[in-house]
């Protein structure tokens, strides 16, 4: 065996072995720190590893790497992808924090956060895949401890029942995509990205159901619409932390690793699968926007608005281009923001009083007005009204789409955006202008969810103006080269 | 004489659609469970007979099925896990009783 490997494996797998060290770490404050330093600085240390993860690994840097023989890929956009998913982690980290500390949950903490950076671990491993090997383990490593995680509040509610609907939905999708796996195989002999591009360019029938087979198991994980039914109670019944953490870091790693293998495995093919995301897009926009508006529970509210998210995100996979890489990202980057914003205050308010519902939130303004005011801007982002993040990061995406001539399609989306308008005003209403006769009682949060919600709001006013970050990403994705 | 490499697919396959068949059909949800291995093994058949038959001189399908056995053992226990936590709570395990969250 070579040993001169093993400097390079350091060098070019950075994020992920920095992240596997800060596990370990982890791990064992978890185990010897005093119970009382626990309780305070938990939380904390699990943020700062992050973060020193984030800035020694996932700084993106300007050449292209390959390890194990063409199995694992690191570009400058992967890397960037990694630091995207990084920060919504540490946001998540901080709204959870009072969650996590309460009495109910403080003897599993440690697990939280263990479970939390593997599954990060298995989205890394996803993303920067060349090997459908390879992209299989991350996708289970970074969907199996989810399933731990949605099932964690073991006393009550219906946490249970939520774990059991995502585990049987996620392992019934992976065989299915497992299936289409074994046919390509079949068809090629490889299972390298770069071989099956080269072999499989002729359409045979195995070839068809092999495609068929795979999108459908990546979009069970995204919950495109006719696989979106597990998303809605998943939702609801999880812990509040981990339901924003699969709304937006899940989705948007799967979303990218999607990308990835579809631009790189099935390029001479590209007219067959943006026909099926083609009808998969119009009915996952219209349907998850359809059934948002009857929705009352907040967090089942939010389920139904991420599944429309995940049909927008699916335009920058359709334009095939480097433009439409870019938007992806940067969807999936304000998203974050946006979204982690709006989790934020649910969060807030359901560890206080435990209401989630829209008309407990009637009136909110008159005893909570910095609360609504964070909701209010991630409603307006979330729909793409103009000064704030979520309306450039639509501008792009819809732009990628138009470049490669799909504009029916952008109109439909358009059409949508005008419903999903509708259902996100409705929140803004119920906290603006609807009378209630006792309000939610003013609430105090703690400073690391302050803190988050902070960043997100600043992220949310901030990003679309700074355009230096659109055109940071846009310099990355021209490295790729598509 | 060898067999043919279509008798072996031809089970692989109808354990597949068996295991789909009796993933959507039954309610208890060990017999979930055992239909959702049957589809992971069947794809594991796959993996090895295509690997025998149309590429002999490679071990990729080999090594990619032991690594999805191996997968599929932890997702069995993950999922006996959750099964045990619902069993604490509502004393059986039918699919039909977790209907707490509906649209």
């Amino acid at each position: 065996m070579d040993l001169s490997q093993y400097t390079l494996i350091w060098e070019y797998m950075q994020p992920e072995l920095l992240l596997l060290i800060a596990t370990v770490l982890l791990f064992f404050i978890d185990l010897f720190a005093s119970p009382r330093f626990l309780d305070k600085w938990f939380s904390a240390t699990a943020c700062f590893l992050l973060a020193v993860v984030t800035i020694l690994g996932c700084i993106p840097g300007e050449a292209t790497h390959t390890l194990f023989g063409g199995m694992f890929i690191s570009t400058p956009m992967t890397t960037a992808m990694k630091m995207v998913l990084n920060i919504g982690t540490i946001l998540i980290l901080l709204q959870a924090h009072t969650w996590i500390n309460s009495e109910a949950c403080k003897v599993r903490r440690g697990e939280f956060y263990e479970l939390m950076f593997f599954t990060l671990f298995g989205m890394y491993l996803m993303i920067s895949s060349g090997h459908f090997l390879i992209f299989f383990i991350g996708l289970e490593t970074a969907s199996l401890p989810i399933a731990a995680l949605v099932a964690f509040n073991k006393q009550g509610g219906d946490s249970y029942e939520s774990g059991a609907k995502y585990l049987f939905n996620a392992v019934f999708s992976s065989a299915i995509f497992l299936m289409g796996i074994s046919f390509m195989y079949a068809i090629g002999g490889s299972l390298y990205f770069v071989d099956i591009a080269t072999v499989a360019t002729t359409h045979t029938a195995l070839f068809i159901v092999a495609l068929a087979f795979i999108i459908t198991g990546i979009g069970f994980k995204l919950s495109l619409v006719p696989f979106h039914l597990w998303t809605a109670d998943v939702y609801q019944g999880g812990p509040t932390a981990v339901t924003a953490y699969l709304s937006v870091i899940s989705k948007g790693a799967a979303a990218f690793a999607f990308l990835w293998v579809l631009f790189k495995t099935f390029s001479p093919s590209h007219e067959m699968w943006q026909g099926i995301l083609y009808a998969l897009i119009i009915l996952t926009i219209t349907l998850g926007n359809l059934f948002a508006i009857r929705q009352k529970d907040l967090k089942r509210f939010l389920a139904f608005s991420s599944i429309s998210q995940a049909g927008y995100i699916m335009l920058g996979v359709m334009a095939y281009s480097a433009q439409g890489l870019t938007a992806l990202v940067y969807y999936i980057l304000v998203y974050i923001f946006s979204n982690l914003a709006a989790f934020g205050v649910i969060a807030a308010i359901e560890n206080k009083t435990g209401k989630v519902n829209m008309d407990d939130y009637n009136g909110l303004y008159q005893t909570n007005p910095k609360l609504s005011l964070a909701m209010m801007l991630a409603m307006f982002s979330l729909a793409g009204i103009p000064p704030f993040a979520g309306f450039f990061s639509k501008f792009f995406i819809f732009a990628s789409a138009v470049n490669s001539g799909f504009y029916i399609l952008v109109l439909i989306a358009l059409i949508n955006t005008i419903i999903s308008l509708y259902y996100y005003l409705l929140v803004v209403k119920a906290m603006f202008i609807n009378p209630n006769e006792n309000p939610i009682e003013p609430i105090k949060t703690d400073c690391y969810g302050r803190t988050g919600l902070v960043i997100c709001v600043a992220g949310i006013l901030l990003l679309g103006i700074a355009s230096c970050v659109y055109g940071y990403l846009s310099g990355l994705s021209l490295t790729v080269g598509i | 004489m060898e067999t043919p490499m279509m008798y072996y697919i031809v089970i692989s396959l109808v354990m597949f659609f068996a295991g789909v068949y009796g993933f959507m059909t039954r309610k208890n949800m060990l017999m979930m469970l055992i239909s959702i291995e049957l589809m992971l093994n069947a794809v594991d058949i796959n993996f090895a007979v295509f690997n025998r038959f149309l590429f002999p001189g490679q071990m990729e399908g080999m090594i990619f099925s032991i690594f999805a056995i191996a997968i599929a053992a932890a997702e069995t226990a993950i999922a006996i896990a959750i099964i045990i936590n619902i069993y604490r709570h509502i004393r059986n395990i039918d699919a039909d009783n977790l209907d707490d969250m509906k649209y």
